[in-house]
């Protein structure tokens, strides 16, 4: 409202030049949040601890300006206790202005059919500008739906956010085909509200201390539709005692050349073990049984970055470089001095991955 | 007793042509896009959707009434629904529309919204994401336009035609999750839902008797104009290979130098 006041004297004159700057000032006004941007970022969360990839879309937020002129709105949805669980962590998370939340037995877990029509009220006649969520596996089915039924088109697994106030354009980068090429896509004004799934791995977390005080924490009624389309019946998580592999700082990968699941684990566990490493497998791994599905690291599985990536007996496919070639730094271990692997590996060695991982793990120890 | 009609399902499979998985894609010169004249197939979660509506009937058997491809796009775009045919699929249809600009996702599922009234399918099964654009959107898309249930990333299916609802075990972050949805819905397809058959020669051969309908997108009333602006297309930083070293120590020494061990 300052900004109008302060503007208004150049809106009622009449030289020349000012009829000029006025006329930029009216389609400016007539805008209504022309130089402010509004985020609301999806918190997803599990066990009271905010999902470290929502973490990245709320640095993807950041990025659409500073002050007051760029405000971030955090929505937690989940069961009462649930919410209740993770709100303490979430009102005091760097960059947000407001904190909305809103529970139902419905809404645990989630299922699009039921956060769609909830989303959509939140969104509805608000005045937010922008939508953001990371690219998870919850968020990826539910965000299309919410931009389709509010009419919108979306933008998946951004690796970049750049926003012009003078024109109300969003600018985002995606890599298209594998990572083999990369989009420049502007949403202008004319798309009101910028839905966006954003790349865990190309936004680092902000780091804690900048929140401010006092943020604004408001409940939101539950919407509870669709309840009837979609029962869930169970969840199975695979656990393991490593480091996330979305988020972990090194990571131990095999492929196909490691036989079966028992030498997979036998082979690669202790040397996961003295780096510290998540482990990963290639989708060869995969699909002959020596990995678990959520293991599988590439175009369809995850995308990871890490200061380390070790690709253990994987030839390197188009399709699995682009899960890891954002990696730090990048060591092969593979027989074959051709596969395709070591034209991006940092470090290569040609050899027989049984007599090097043991090594390699011994002097590591 | 034949099963009533109502019972009798009908399968919408929404394929994509798209640049084959192994081809190694170039940026082109004017950074509009990438090189298109290359070879082209099936967009691969598409077929695997088109196997498993296969493998639907194998299972159910007059269950499953009718199988229906379809597909927007350019002209050579009906290579794929062929190839559809081919593998089992029983009447195809081709939205034609030009090469350029690419149509999004939403446009896509509005499109496909007009072919769900013309059809009546009681279950849409589409890939997880086209291997071109990688959104991943088309499906929980049409979807939201319906109305109806969706399962996204299924890599199991199961039927209940009685019962009117499928149960469907998804690939989620961290494991899999299981869900029941009720008829009619939308599935999309992991990668490990099933391994896709060979067509074999005689049944391209009956393929090619199969009907195949033309429609427009005016016949359909929708708009596939972009709403994003592609700025432009460009090549991602390429990564250089470094050195090869000869023995475990010297890799040590690498991984060392670089603070990561």
């Amino acid at each position: 409202m300052s900004t109008f006041n302060r503007l208004r004297p150049t809106l009622r004159a009449t030289s020349n030049l000012s009829r000029i700057h006025s006329q930029h000032v009216v389609r400016a006004l007539g805008g209504g949040r022309l130089a402010s941007t509004h985020a609301l970022v999806f918190l997803e969360h599990s066990n009271g601890v905010v999902e470290p990839a929502s973490l990245s879309a709320l640095a993807a937020a950041s990025k659409l300006g500073s002050g007051d002129d760029a405000k971030i709105t955090g929505i937690v949805i989940g069961s009462k206790d649930e919410v209740e669980k993770v709100l303490p962590t979430v009102k005091k998370l760097p960059g947000l202005s407001s904190v909305l939340h809103s529970s139902s037995a419905l809404y645990s877990p989630p299922l699009p059919e039921t956060l769609t029509p909830l989303f959509k009220s939140v969104l509805t006649d608000s005045k937010f500008t922008h939508f953001f969520s990371a690219h998870s596996s919850a968020a990826k089915s539910i965000l299309p739906r919410v931009a389709a039924v509010m009419d919108l088109p979306a933008v998946s697994d951004v690796t970049s956010v750049e926003h012009s106030s003078t024109d109300d354009a969003t600018t985002f980068t995606r890599p298209i085909y594998a990572g083999n090429a990369i989009a420049t896509v502007r949403a202008g004004k004319d798309i009101p509200l910028k839905i966006v799934t954003v790349r865990a791995t190309s936004f680092a977390p902000l780091s804690d201390g900048a929140s401010a005080e006092g943020v604004e924490v408001k409940e939101f009624q539950a919407v509870e539709e669709n309840a009837e389309l979609t029962k869930h019946l169970e969840t199975s998580v695979s656990t393991s005692d490593r480091p996330d592999l979305g988020t972990a700082k090194k990571v131990v990968s095999g492929g196909r050349a490691l036989k079966n699941k028992e030498t997979f684990q036998k082979t690669l566990e202790p040397l996961a073990e003295v780096l510290g490493a998540a482990v990963g497998a290639s989708r060869a791994a995969v699909d002959a049984g020596y990995a678990d599905n959520s293991l599988q690291v590439g175009q369809t599985g995850k995308i990871v970055a890490p200061e380390l990536y070790m690709a253990i007996g994987i030839s390197g496919a188009i399709q699995h470089l682009a899960g890891m070639k954002d990696s730090k730094m990048i060591v092969a271990i593979n027989k074959d001095p051709d596969a395709p692997i070591f034209q991006v590996a940092d470090v290569g060695l040609v050899g027989d991955l049984y007599d090097i991982v043991p090594e390699l793990t011994e002097k590591l120890k | 007793m034949r099963p009533s009609p109502a019972r009798l399902l009908n399968i919408l499979v929404p394929v994509k042509r798209s640049i084959d998985y192994a081809v190694k894609i170039r940026v082109n010169q004017a950074q509009t896009g990438v090189e298109t004249n290359v070879k082209h197939s099936m967009n691969p979660f598409d077929e695997i959707a088109v196997e498993e509506a296969v493998r639907l009937r194998e299972r159910l058997k007059d269950a499953v009434k009718n199988i229906t491809v379809v597909t927007i796009g350019p002209t050579k775009a009906s290579e794929v629904l062929r190839t559809a045919l081919a593998m089992g699929a029983d009447k195809a249809i081709h939205v034609e529309i030009p090469e350029t600009p690419g149509p999004e996702p939403l446009g896509i599922a509005k499109a496909l919204k007009e072919v769900v009234g013309r059809e009546k399918p009681d279950l849409v099964i589409l890939g997880k994401q086209a291997i071109d654009d990688d959104a991943g959107q088309t499906g929980q898309m049409l979807a939201g336009l319906l109305g109806w249930s969706q399962a996204t990333f299924a890599s199991k299916v199961d039927v209940d035609e009685v019962k009117g609802v499928v149960t469907v075990t998804r690939e989620v972050d961290g494991g899999l999750q299981k869900v029941e949805c009720k008829l009619p819905t939308i599935v999309t397809t992991d990668l490990r839902l099933n391994e896709p058959r060979y067509t074999s020669l005689p049944n391209i051969m009956k393929a090619k008797k199969k009907p195949l309908e033309k429609l427009t997108p005016q016949d359909l009333n929708v708009d596939l104009t972009p709403r994003l602006e592609t700025v432009k297309v460009t090549e991602p930083p390429k990564r250089q290979g470094g050195s090869k070293v000869e023995s475990v120590a010297e890799l040590v020494e690498k991984l060392k130098e670089a603070g990561v061990a």
